[in-house]
């Protein structure tokens, strides 16, 4: 695409299982532009009305664009990206970005988790997503907020006010909606239910690996639920970094190969 | 890393001789059993094929037969009619495919070679739990089923040294199936034979591990993929001079094309140690996805297990005792790491791939810290994936597909290209 003099912008599209972001940065690395669509049936439409509402924001449109980079499971269907990279390379550089030193990187998302480790001069040492199964995804919350009859959204709310949270031991989603409905049987408070929700997230992605000193949360689901960062912090004694927009950082590191790869 | 880019993997052209060695195996395998004229031993794939050999049995393997059935999509219809009858989901997907074959009178065989219908029927079954365990189940099952007698040897696990005592044990209980084996061949063994099969046997071994060794040239002249193929004649003509033939058109070829520089894959970037089992279902998917990223999987434990230096015409029964002991599946952990550490130097690894086999543990070997513990002793980075053999339900290939790109990456932006 032909770029208006001065004007040279770098787009990062992260098209998820659950939903697809995507940022638009100028080559100084300000973000400019953002949207959040779901990623629904269409990923290809998901991401070109992704792309034309953050460049509205960024108050710009198709010409100005000098490279677009695009991730995630969809990142195959992005027609106008001009090179891919995978989620995980992703992340690791969004999250790098806001957060320079070595870390440990939790990502929570619709369907995934990744454990990612970078040193500190931002190489990864390695990675790790989750198995076959979604027990601590979005979509274990997103099963059980109608087994509760409670929107998706009400649910960090509720978690906060749980004063005793209810435990949870199953491996399995399925399971685990068997335990919920038991304690729901038992007259359980639903905050306390969701709470212990919450607790099964944070207990199946920090068993996933071992954490280093700098541990930085991300994801949709931590986006919208920032209850469990502090969950997490409870369990493991310390503070947690969490960047800006925690549901943006594998569009921002799209956005940021992107720029480095532009020469 | 664009999906859509044409990846070329050039094909051996020995492939073509060892497809017919195969097809001529199984067709003396298919006359013999419909004719009765000579006795047929169903044997494990690391069993005692040489005194087999020296009563004039043809031999069948059914751990093949389910490779094939893996690799050719069929198994996963299959296990659960096994799974029906009580084994677990969760056990070797070896055992469950074939038996469920069997159940449904299906086999690849049928589809590949006219004219055959059927596996051979069996006159005895003969096996070795140095694979695992689940080998004498198996086995059992069916001499029940044909009502046909069943020997085997129980070999020890997890043995950091192969010591005299292990091999005083094995060669005995190999002595002790001579006689069983001759009332059903209704003839003695013939040392010479026997012998003269060992002899044939470390020749074929000595052949399969120069070409494997090959691998070690840059670029590779052959990949693991191809290697799980190509390895068909080491493991079912063990004992015969034909597989020493085609062997030796293999290594030719191997060696003319590490003479000219030209490689299995285009552009090897990256070279890459394969821990586990092929998963046999995607044998293409997986040479494509890694060709794709000019990453050739150059070498691998499960290939060369058919490798047996200690095997001595001279002293056959021991020798074989500690072949078939000596090999890597059967030994300590210790040992192991010791022997991917050498292999990693030997091929100049920049990563290793762990296929964690959700029902083949013995050949899985990332579930302790072995992963762990060799990154920090060689610096080189490792992904585990998680599939199965045969069982393609067990496998996610989107997300095999994300961590094999993002793992190329992670070598890519560190620096570890060859």
């Amino acid at each position: 695409m032909k770029t208006q003099e001065g004007k040279r912008l770098y787009i990062g599209v992260d098209v998820g299982a659950s939903r697809t972001k995507a940022v638009v940065m100028d080559a100084h690395k300000n973000l400019l532009g953002r949207e959040v669509r779901p990623s629904g049936t269409d990923f290809g439409e998901a991401s070109r009305r992704c792309l034309a509402n953050a460049l509205h924001m960024a108050g710009a449109d198709e010409s100005h664009i000098a490279r677009t980079v695009s991730t995630g499971y969809g990142r195959k269907n992005v027609a106008y990206s001009d090179d891919t990279r995978t989620e995980i390379g992703c992340h690791a550089k969004g999250c790098y970005f806001y957060f320079p030193k070595a870390i440990t990187i939790i990502d929570i998302g619709g369907q995934d988790n990744k454990i990612i480790k970078l040193d500190e001069a931002g190489r990864r040492l390695g990675f790790k997503m989750n198995r076959k199964c979604a027990a601590g995804t979005g979509a274990f919350l997103e099963e059980m907020s109608p087994r509760l009859d409670i929107p998706l959204e009400d649910m960090d709310r509720l978690a906060r006010q749980s004063e005793d949270m209810v435990k949870l031991g199953s491996f399995c989603t399925v399971f685990s909606a068997t335990e919920v409905l038991q304690n729901i049987r038992q007259g359980r408070k639903v905050a306390d239910i969701v709470k212990g929700l919450f607790f099964s997230v944070i207990k199946r992605v920090s068993e996933m690996d071992s954490l280093s000193e700098n541990v930085v949360m991300t994801g949709g689901v931590v986006a919208h639920n920032p209850f469990l960062v502090r969950m997490m912090e409870e369990i493991i004694g310390r503070s947690i970094l969490v960047p800006d927009y925690p549901q943006l950082t594998g569009a921002v590191g799209a956005a940021l190969y992107a720029i480095e790869n532009s020469s | 890393m664009s999906e859509e880019k044409k990846v070329i993997i050039r094909r051996l052209n020995a492939a073509k001789d060892l497809g017919k060695f195969m097809a001529d195996y199984y067709y003396e395998l298919d006359a013999a059993s419909k004719s009765g004229k000579q006795k047929i031993a169903w044997c494990t794939s690391v069993g005692p094929a040489e005194i087999l050999r020296g009563m004039g049995y043809l031999i069948y393997f059914p751990e093949t037969h389910s490779a094939m059935l893996g690799s050719t999509r069929m198994a996963t219809d299959l296990i659960p009619k096994a799974n029906a009858m009580g084994y677990s989901p969760e056990i070797c997907s070896y055992l469950t495919a074939d038996i469920g074959a069997f159940l449904e009178n299906v086999t690849p065989l049928a589809n590949i070679f006219k004219g055959i219908e059927s596996i051979p029927r069996p006159d005895v079954l003969v096996y070795n739990t140095n694979q695992c365990r689940d080998v004498q189940d198996w086995f059992n099952w069916y001499a029940k089923r044909f009502n046909v007698p069943v020997v085997g040897i129980e070999t020890y696990r997890n043995v950091p040294e192969v010591t005299p005592v292990h091999i005083t044990s094995i060669s005995r209980q190999m002595e002790n199936i001579v006689q069983p084996l001759e009332d059903v061949a209704g003839r003695k063994l013939d040392m010479d034979e026997f012998k003269n099969a060992v002899a044939l046997s470390r020749e074929c071994s000595n052949l399969w591990d120069k070409c494997l060794a090959a691998a070690a040239a840059r670029p590779s002249p052959l990949t693991f993929f191809d290697g799980t193929t190509l390895m068909g004649p080491a493991v079912v003509g063990r004992g015969t001079q034909k597989a020493i033939d085609v062997y030796q058109l293999l290594l030719e070829e191997l060696n003319e094309r590490v003479a000219a520089g030209e490689g299995a894959i285009e552009d090897e970037r990256y070279r890459l140690y394969w821990d586990g089992m092929p998963v046999w279902g995607r044998l293409s998917m997986h040479s494509k996805l890694f060709a794709g990223l000019q990453a050739n999987v150059i070498a691998s434990t499960y290939c060369s297990s058919w490798i047996f230096s200690a095997l001595d015409a001279g002293n056959p029964f021991e020798s074989m005792a500690r072949a078939y002991t000596e090999l890597f599946i059967v030994r300590s952990d210790a040992y192991k790491e010791k022997y991917i550490q050498d292999k990693l130097a030997f091929f100049q690894c920049d990563g290793i791939i762990y296929h964690d086999a959700k029902t083949c543990p013995n050949n899985t070997n990332c579930r302790y810290g072995m992963a762990q513990r060799l990154e920090k002793t060689t610096g080189i980075p490792s992904l585990t994936i998680h599939g199965d053999l045969n069982d393609l339900r067990l496998l996610s290939d989107e997300q095999t597909k994300t961590n094999v790109e993002a793992f190329i990456e992670q070598l890519e932006e560190n620096g570890k290209a060859a």
